[in-house]
């Protein structure tokens, strides 16, 4: 891949999330503070109606925080949007593509949104294509097309500005498996390459195997953090699996409150 | 009680549907309250019938009519019935290319053919009730000033409702047939719209060419034409069988049960030949639909351009490939048909009457202008990724009113140019106009705006009442103050006033404008 963002400073987390709020008809972030460091694949995971998605939305300027502060590479995101989104790439389980448009068309509008010059992104957007074997649908309309090649489309709308955080919601629901891996390798792919990748899943499998770190939400807070091994530990006994631990720290919250 | 899989059964299903889908549109889609619905629904039923009782009231009398009569109640037949044939046709090709519940309708045991039978009458039925609805004011009002015969009336829109319903579903199979899945969607649009407005727009156009300049100056009496004596002459006697559909309009029920007997029995003709096949060419045409159209081009090469210019360059692209786009604008462009003709013809003399196009030019603006202007800024399909990309706000709602704005003036600008050739003036005005209106509903579109998938832009209507009415009052006001400007009245002022308000109203209407002031 074609590096052209500019490089954010090592000391500066990925993502910095402070005391952040989002209230609808009850609290849905209820003073949510995360860390997420540069180079991370770090995974979100929570029971519905946590808080992952809303947090993310946030994250991703879809969202106006109630209070709280969001930094990315150390810009604030809700003072400046414009600086903070030209390094950010989100992509929801709902792929959302113009069905009018070929993939290439829609790689090309992408990368003038983000304002990457034509003939860096005319590489990037073919090189995309190759990758996550579009090449024959690479003219066609979108409409018709399946799920999984919609979400790849998405993906590669995502990585054609070289992002330095990708935020995905749930990527891989609907997916089949083969375009299931293709979706994890290019995903770890770009955290091997110095990128950072926050995602939510419900598939725990996937979270076990790709994160760096995990992260548990549950009622809009942050109850527990860090390695599959740390996460182990908080659980306590009795918690071998990913899904033992997840469903022990959630009942304990649950039981908290 | 009706058993599962009987034509009833599925009657019953068809018919609860379209009830709902015709409260969705009643309430906008909200939570139904009776009192208020029930309220608006005698207030348009009222002022309808006051409006009917102004147009129509004075021919109550009418017993034995005259030729002069029956060809322009015939005209009158013939530009109801075409409008109906042009919103059939529109509802027979949805009906092909919509998706919707045809897996499930195609995966269950039910027979197709029988499925598609009650599908095509309850369409015949909602065509001839929506008809129904229109005509009854007119209706009601004779029948209280002139008599009861005039009831017989609603016989014969019930003729022309089963009618239209069997000539627009053979015609629909007739182009499936002969060009194919791909191009039919295409051209049942344009086929729908020419249909819907030809009969007026060719009385208008046969009166701008003749060279009766009585009928020349009249343009915007769409049935001057109609009341000549070359028509006269040429109209068959009073006794033809040609004046049956009006005759049965003013209440001879040996007519009426001609024509009705007719319409039905075209219509059951039309349903048990055309459902023979229905479920294959639905099958081929949602495919069709489905299935990406395959390209060869040359390799693309990308244009980078600033984040304004490539957001009006998409917006652009998705208007011209928009496959329904057509069907909800062609009619509103086709009406544009006459003014040019007139300004052709004005253009040799230097006739007066090219006044008379300002306000039909300002209106469709308006109306066009809306249209586009859901597509492009309620109908995003990405609105994740505009949202997230590195623009300002104001900058991607500055270029999709510019791509609003630009498509509008490339629609408009060859007819201003043409007005500007004939007289300079009218032409200033109409450009003015043209913008003001196209603004105007372009703004109440941006008040308004709900996230909504692009393919709903036919129901765009029912997402904000106020929304529509306003967008029509709009138009209406600039084109009544453009229509006094070409004129050199200063009582333009007064409809200018009245579009001013009618935007200051709907600002405080809005969900916007109600957020700001709460």
């Amino acid at each position: 891949m074609i590096p052209t963002e500019p490089t954010p400073s090592p000391i500066e987390p990925a993502l910095a999330i402070r005391g952040l709020v989002k209230c609808f008809d009850r609290p849905a972030v209820d003073g949510l503070d995360l860390t997420v460091r540069k180079g991370e694949f770090y995974s979100l995971l929570g029971p519905n109606g946590a808080g992952k998605t809303t947090t993310l939305r946030m994250v991703a300027g879809l969202l106006r925080p109630d209070a709280g502060t969001i930094l990315i590479h150390g810009i604030d995101a809700l003072a400046d949007p414009v600086a903070a989104k030209s390094c950010v790439a989100w992509i929801s389980d709902e792929p959302m593509i113009y069905d009018k448009l070929t993939p290439l068309e829609y790689l090309e509008f992408v990368a003038g949104l983000w304002g990457i010059e034509a003939g860096v992104s005319q590489a990037r957007a073919h090189e995309l294509i190759d990758w996550l074997g579009l090449g024959a649908q690479a003219m066609q309309r979108c409409e018709g097309f399946s799920k999984g090649t919609r979400q790849k489309v998405a993906l590669a709308g995502a990585l054609v500005h070289d992002p330095s955080l990708i935020i995905l919601d749930e990527p891989l629901t609907g997916l089949d498996a083969g375009s299931a891996r293709q979706v994890k390798s290019v995903l770890r792919e770009r955290v091997a390459q110095g990128g950072t990748v926050i995602m939510t899943t419900h598939i725990l499998e996937v979270a076990e195997r790709m994160a760096d770190r995990i992260g548990v939400i549950a009622a809009g807070r942050l109850i527990a953090q860090g390695t599959l091994a740390e996460l182990r530990d908080q659980a306590g006994r009795g918690a071998t699996s990913l899904e033992d631990t997840f469903l022990a720290l959630v009942a304990e919250q649950a039981a908290a409150a | 009680m009706s058993h599962p899989g009987t034509l009833v059964w599925l009657a019953r299903h068809e018919s609860r549907l379209a009830w709902r889908d015709w409260l969705a549109m009643m309430t906008a889609g909200g939570r139904w309250r009776t009192r208020p619905v029930a309220l608006t629904c005698l207030i348009v039923l009222v002022a309808l019938h006051l409006f009917a009782l102004a147009v129509v009231g004075r021919y109550a009398g009418i017993r034995d009519p005259d030729k002069a009569t029956l060809i322009t109640l015939t005209g009158c037949v013939l530009m109801s019935w075409s409008l109906m044939v042009s919103q059939a046709l529109e509802a027979v090709t949805r009906a092909f290319y919509t998706r919707a519940d045809l897996d499930l309708i195609l995966s269950s045991p039910v027979a197709a053919r029988k499925v598609f039978v009650v599908r095509m009458a309850t369409m015949a039925l909602s065509i001839t009730g929506m008809s129904l609805l229109v005509a009854a004011p007119a209706i009601n009002v004779l029948a209280l000033r002139g008599g009861a015969h005039w009831l017989v009336g609603y016989g014969a829109v019930v003729a022309l409702g089963a009618s239209a319903a069997a000539a627009a579903l053979v015609l629909a199979v007739a182009l499936f047939r002969m060009i194919g899945p791909r191009r039919t969607r295409l051209i049942a649009q344009i086929v729908a719209a020419v249909i819907g407005a030809a009969f007026v727009i060719g009385v208008q156009i046969v009166a701008i060419l003749s060279a009766d300049t009585k009928l020349t100056g009249t343009l915007l009496s769409r049935y001057a034409l109609l009341g000549s004596d070359a028509v006269l002459a040429l109209a068959p006697d009073t006794d033809s069988l040609a004046w049956w559909p009006a005759r049965a309009v003013l209440g001879d029920l040996d007519a009426l049960a001609a024509v009705l007997a007719g319409g039905l029995a075209i219509l059951i003709a039309a349903i048990v030949v055309v459902s023979r096949n229905f479920a294959d060419h639905v099958i081929v045409a949602t495919g069709a639909a489905q299935a990406a159209p395959q390209r060869a081009h040359a390799a693309h090469t990308f244009r980078l351009a600033p984040p304004k210019r490539m957001l009006r360059r998409k917006e652009w692209l998705l208007l011209r490939r928009d496959p329904w786009l057509l069907s909800q604008t062609l009619m509103q462009l086709l009406y544009l048909a006459p003014p040019a003709l007139l300004l052709w013809r004005g253009f040799g003399n230097r006739n007066e009457a090219a006044t008379l196009i300002v306000p039909v030019l300002v209106m469709a603006a308006g109306q066009l202008a809306g249209g586009l202007a859901w597509l492009t800024i309620s109908g995003e399909d990405a609105p994740d990724l505009i949202a997230t990309a590195p623009v300002k706000t104001s900058q991607i709602v500055q270029a999709k009113i510019e791509a609003v704005l630009g498509a509008i003036m490339l629609a408009f600008s060859p007819l201003l140019l043409a007005l500007a050739l004939v007289s300079a003036w009218p032409a200033a005005v109409a450009a003015i106009g043209v913008l003001t209106a196209a603004s105007a509903a372009t703004t109440i579109q941006l008040w308004f705006r709900a996230q909504a998938r692009r393919s709903h832009f036919r129901r765009r209507q029912t997402s904000s009442r106020v929304a529509t009415i306003a967008e029509a009052f709009s138009s209406i006001a600039w084109a009544a103050t453009a229509a006094l400007a070409a004129a050199g009245s200063m009582v333009a002022v007064i409809p200018g006033t009245v579009g001013l308000i009618v935007l200051v109203c709907t600002r405080k209407l809005s969900p916007r404008g109600a957020a700001a002031a709460g």
